[in-house]
This record gives structure tokens, sequence and C-alpha cells, in this order.
């Protein structure tokens, strides 16, 4: 392995690992409003991709301004989510139970995805998706550039909702202690509803990358969100920071393994990296604490 | 057995002895019908490849709720043992150039012990977290074998999959013939099931389901029993997907009814939940439902949306308002008629509602 193809190799895993932390932002969001591990995430993912794709092949939309649409449309997927299905589960066995409703959702929405596009590959394409900015010895795909700036900008807005905003803190009321935020006047069933649905809207965004960058199918979200939550575990389940971090570790190394080894074998990387963090740091990177028990 | 096995609520209602006696005269009733059913129906190809489908995730669900059922330990991975065993029986059947027909049906064992073999550290690793970290550590290693099926070519045929030699029975035979193979797998499962539920071993199990620590407390070794029921309940999987295998003809890593499907993870716990875990009859009951179901709905409808949506929604159903179960809750509403009828004639109450 030469030099330039680890330095090319170290470069793409930073810019994809920034689109593959907002694609998990959603996933480490929901985990820290809900204490719910959202396998639906992937899914989420892939439906943003959709979405992209069926106002742009439809209504020739770009997909950049097709994000006006496709969030809100998202927003409200999560409210849906929320409201409909993790609501109803009940006290009994809750984490578990929480998990399976999830499941039936991702379920429920890949086959809505098969019925409306079918089970061939689709994939988003724009001027920009083909090109690439040539810096030295090194290929920048432009798609990579616009994905980790709407990353970055997209979790600096989540970062600001949560820590600036009087709906943050009453956010984080409610995920510390819910009894007391209920008493010092927070909407805690609201709250919760609403952040679900920013957590839902965020993988919009990170779906058109998705779907620019790689060629996607109702089923994809099986593949996703394997790589997704161990994202997320190595950044500590709830941390927005530490997905970041994780994300870009992670990529820079599964790019890494695909380089110097085969691009197949990549995707152990991430599994491998799940297993060990649940043995031996559960709490993650970036977590304060160890995950909760229910 | 003492009488607190009996009169259990999940058991069934009513004295120990009657309730017991009920039981088995239900199952017998069960047995009869399962084996007179392709005399009725045998020569229905349709009919008997969806009854065959149905025995196979009886025979599944009820080894996963050995597991799962009594020790409240959530997997969601058993498509690894089902995988283990559909590869086994193709590759064995390739390499030893098996003759087809029954003598390859011999390498089923062979499927059973490959699946315990395999489960003996993916427990020992997984089974050291509970809640849902147990349970995203079982998904984790579903996928590790699922790329490893993929990937390892040499020995699996990578995504073209691995066929063994080819079987020639002629139809309606083939399907009737598939179906008692599944059959045979299906009542030792269930005997297997009824055993453990019963036993010493079933009881230290429940004590984890109910409260671990307390359980340690009380001196059972949470461990090896954990592991113990984890193996038993991957080996009539591993079987089970050797049967699988043998009866499609060849064997894929991933995709729709592959070998490593996660369908087929969350299908397992779908049956269990909406039958009842936890109940020798829940896991049949439940299997028989959902597969009958979805088998019957991708026949009629040739895109694959709809069955999708449909054991979604059916599951959202189940956890939002059935989560212990239709046995369980049928169970419940029997014992309280019971009650009420005994109340009103005047016999004691005591005596039905220990």
């Amino acid at each position: 392995m030469s030099f330039d193809a680890l330095v090319q190799a170290v470069l793409d895993g930073v810019l994809t690992g920034g689109i593959y932390a907002l694609m998990a932002a959603g996933l480490t969001l929901i985990f820290g409003v809900m204490d719910i591990i959202n396998i639906a995430q992937g899914a989420m993912v892939i439906t943003g991709a959709y979405l992209s794709f069926w106002l742009q092949t439809k209504f020739a939309i770009d997909p950049f301004l097709g994000l006006l649409i496709t969030i809100p449309a998202m927003f409200v997927l999560g409210v849906v989510f929320e409201y409909g299905f993790l609501r109803r589960v009940g006290d009994r066995d809750r984490t578990s139970m929480s998990i399976l409703m999830s499941y039936a959702f991702a379920i429920i929405l890949e086959g809505l995805l098969t019925l409306g596009f079918g089970t061939d590959f689709d994939s988003i394409s724009a001027p920009y998706v083909n090109s690439s900015v040539h810096i030295l010895n090194f290929y920048v795909p432009d798609i990579d550039i616009f994905g980790f700036l709407l990353a970055l900008a997209s979790m600096g807005a989540i970062y600001a909702v949560l820590y600036r905003t009087k709906f943050g803190a009453g956010l984080r009321a409610a995920l510390q202690n819910r009894t007391a935020a209920d008493l010092i006047g927070v909407d805690v069933n609201r709250t919760r509803t609403i952040a679900v649905g920013i957590a839902v809207a965020v993988s919009a965004g990170g779906g058109m990358i998705y779907g620019a960058t790689t060629p996607f199918y109702p089923d994809s979200g099986y593949d996703l969100i394997s790589r997704l939550l161990a994202i997320v575990i190595l950044g500590g389940l709830g941390s927005i920071i530490g997905a970041m971090a994780s994300a870009m570790i992670l990529l820079v190394i599964a790019d890494i393994v695909a380089v110097a080894w085969e691009p197949t074998w990549s995707i152990l990387v991430f599994y491998a990296v799940i297993i060990l963090v649940l043995l031996f740091r559960p709490q993650g990177l970036f977590g304060q604490r160890a995950v909760r028990a229910q | 057995v003492s009488a607190a096995a009996g009169t259990d609520p999940a058991a069934g209602a009513g004295r120990p002895q009657s309730g017991a006696r009920r039981g088995w005269l239900v199952a017998a009733v069960a047995l009869a019908i399962a084996i007179a059913f392709p005399l009725l129906d045998g020569s229905d190809e349709g009919t008997m490849s969806i009854a065959f489908y149905v025995l196979i995730f009886m025979a599944a669900v009820s080894a996963w709720n050995i597991f799962s059922g009594y020790s409240g330990y959530l997997a969601l991975g058993h498509a690894i043992f089902f995988g283990v065993g559909a590869y086994m029986l193709a590759i064995a059947a390739v390499d030893w150039n098996v003759t087809p027909g029954w003598t390859t049906l011999e390498l089923l064992p062979l499927c059973g012990v490959a699946a315990a073999v395999i489960a003996v550290p993916v427990g020992l690793i997984a089974l050291r977290t509970r809640r849902h970290v147990f349970v995203v550590l079982t998904i984790a290693v579903f996928f590790i074998f699922q790329t490893l099926a993929t990937n390892l070519s040499s020995l699996t045929g990578g995504t073209a999959g691995k066929s063994p030699p080819f079987n020639d029975w002629s139809y309606p035979a083939y399907n009737v013939r598939f179906y008692y193979v599944a059959l045979a797998l299906v009542v030792p499962t269930v005997l297997l099931s009824w055993l453990v539920r019963r036993s010493r071993f079933g009881l230290q199990l429940m004590a984890i389901r109910d409260d671990e620590d307390r359980a340690r407390g009380l001196g059972v070794k949470t461990m090896p029993v954990k592991l113990a029921a984890f193996v038993l309940s991957a080996i009539p999987v591993g079987i089970a997907g050797g049967i699988y295998c043998y009866f499609l003809g060849g064997i894929q890593p991933a995709g729709s009814g592959s070998a490593f499907d996660p369908l087929f993870d969350i299908a397992l716990a779908l049956m269990g939940f909406l039958g009842g875990i936890g109940t020798i009859a829940g896991p049949l009951l439940g299997a028989l439902v959902i597969e009958a179901l979805t088998e019957k709905f991708t026949q009629l409808f040739s895109n694959a949306g709809w069955y999708l949506i449909i054991d979604g929604v059916l599951f959202v159903i189940v956890v939002a308002f059935l989560p212990r179960g239709i046995v369980p809750s049928a169970t419940d509403r029997v014992r309280a008629w019971r009650v009420k009828r005994a109340a009103s004639a005047g016999a004691g109450v005591a005596e039905v509602a220990p």
C-alpha cells in the first residue's frame, strides 16, 4: 500500500465519516431522548434517499433544493413513528419490546418502498455527483465535500437546538428526570414527539447524500443499520459529538482495510467494533454513563 | 412433578391433574391432525409447501423459545444457526459426494452439531451482557456470519451460494416427504421444550428471567445455565436449516429466503410473541398463524412489499396490544371464567385458583 493510497483513504474516510455521522445522528438522538435503539434508522435513511430520488426523477428537483421538501416530510414520519408506534409500547420489557417495535416499523417502510420503487438498485444523479476536485495527487468527489458541509451544518444545528434553546433545555430535562421535568412544566410527551421528529428529519439529509454516493434499494437499510449502530455505540449512545468522531475513525479504518485488503471485508470492522465496545466499554468513547438499565 | 408445574399460569388452567391430561389430549389430537394432513391435501403442491414451511418455523420457534422464552433474553440472531445448518448440509453433501435422497438427509444430525459448536463461542460472548446490549450483540454477530458466508467463497460458493447434488424425488411425493421430515423435527423439539420447562434446569432459567441477580444470589450458576439453554436452542434451528436447504435445493448467503435472512430472526420473535413466549403451545400457534399467512400472501401477491407490510403491521399489533401472546391471554380468560363458574356453583374457589 503506497503512501498516496493511505492519504487518499484517510481523506475519503474523514469526508464519508461526516456523512455517516449525519445518518447516525438520528439514531443517537432517539436513544438519548427515548432510551430506545431504533433499528428502523437504516430504513429511514433509505426512505430519505428515495424521497430525494422521487422528487428528482419525477419533478426534476435538485436533490439539495429538494431537502426543503424532504426534511419536513421526514419530520412528519418521525412524529408518526413516535406517536403511532413507540408510544404504544407497554411498560413490560420496554427496552426489548421497543427494539421489536422499531424493527416492525423498518419492515413496514421496506414494504412500502418495495411497493413504490421495486427491488432494483437506484441512485440519485446530479452534475456534481460524478465530478471531483483534484488536489495534488488526490481526487475528492464534489458530492463528498457538499455532503460533509451539510453534515457539519446539520450537526451544528442539532447542537444549537439542544444546548442553546428553551426547547433543548426542556428536552435535556425530560431526559434526565421525567418526573421533575413534568413538575417544572415541561410537556414531556410533546417534547419527545418533536425530538423524534427532528431526529428523523435529520436523516433526510443523510439519506440524500447516501443515495447520491451509493446505489440503493429498499433492503439497503439492513446494510446501513449495522454501520450506524457501530458508530453510535463507539461514540457513546446519545452523544452527537461522539458520533461525529467515531464515524470518522471507523470510516478511515474501514477505508484502509478496503485498500490494503479487500472492500468486501471492510464491513467486518464495524461488526467487530460493536462487539468489542459493548463487551469492554459499553459507554463508548465519549459517553459519560454506562448504558442505562431500564 | 410437583403440583406447581401443573398450575403454572401458562401451562394450563384448572386442576393440576385434569389440566395435564387435557394438555396431552390436545397434543395427541394436534399430532394426529399433523400426521393425517397430507392424506387430505397431499396432492396440492402449494398447500403442502406452505405446510412444510409452517413446520420448519414451528421447530425453529419452539427451539428459540427454549432460550429466549424461558430465560427472557431476546435473541435476534438465531438465523446464524439456521444458516450454519443450511450450509453444513450443502457443503457436506457436495464435498463427500453423498447420494441424493434419503442418504443426504442422514447428514441432518451434523447440521445440529455444527449449530451447537457455533453457539458455544457466540453464547460465551453475547451472554456476558443483558437487555438491549444483548439484543444488539446478537444482531451484530448475525451480520458477521452473513458477511463470512458471502466472502469465504471457496467454502460457501460466495454470493451464488451452494447447492447439494440434485434430489430427483418426483412431485407431489417431494413435498409430502419433506413435510414428514420436518414433522419428525417438530415433535422432539416440542418434547425437549416441555422437558426443559418441567425440569429443575427450566426453573433456573425462569428464575433468571424474573430476576437474574436474585437467581444468582439463590445459587443458580447463571452463565452455565444460560449457555446450556442457548446451545440447546441452537440445535433444532440448525437441523431446520439443513432441511430447508435440501428442500430448496440450494442456499444463498443473503437476501430474502436465504440462509442468513434478518427477516428470519425477526420472524422467530414475532411468532413467539404472538403465540406467547415461555409456553409450549404458543410458539406452535404463532408459527402456524404467521407463516401460513405470509406464505399465502406471497403466493397471492407477486410484489414482496405486501407481505412485508402485513408482517410489520401484525408485529405492531402484537407488541402494542398482545405483548403476552395469545396462549397466556386465552389461559387467563379461561381461568377467570372457571373461577366465576365455580363461585356461582358454590364450589371452593381455592381449589381452582391456587
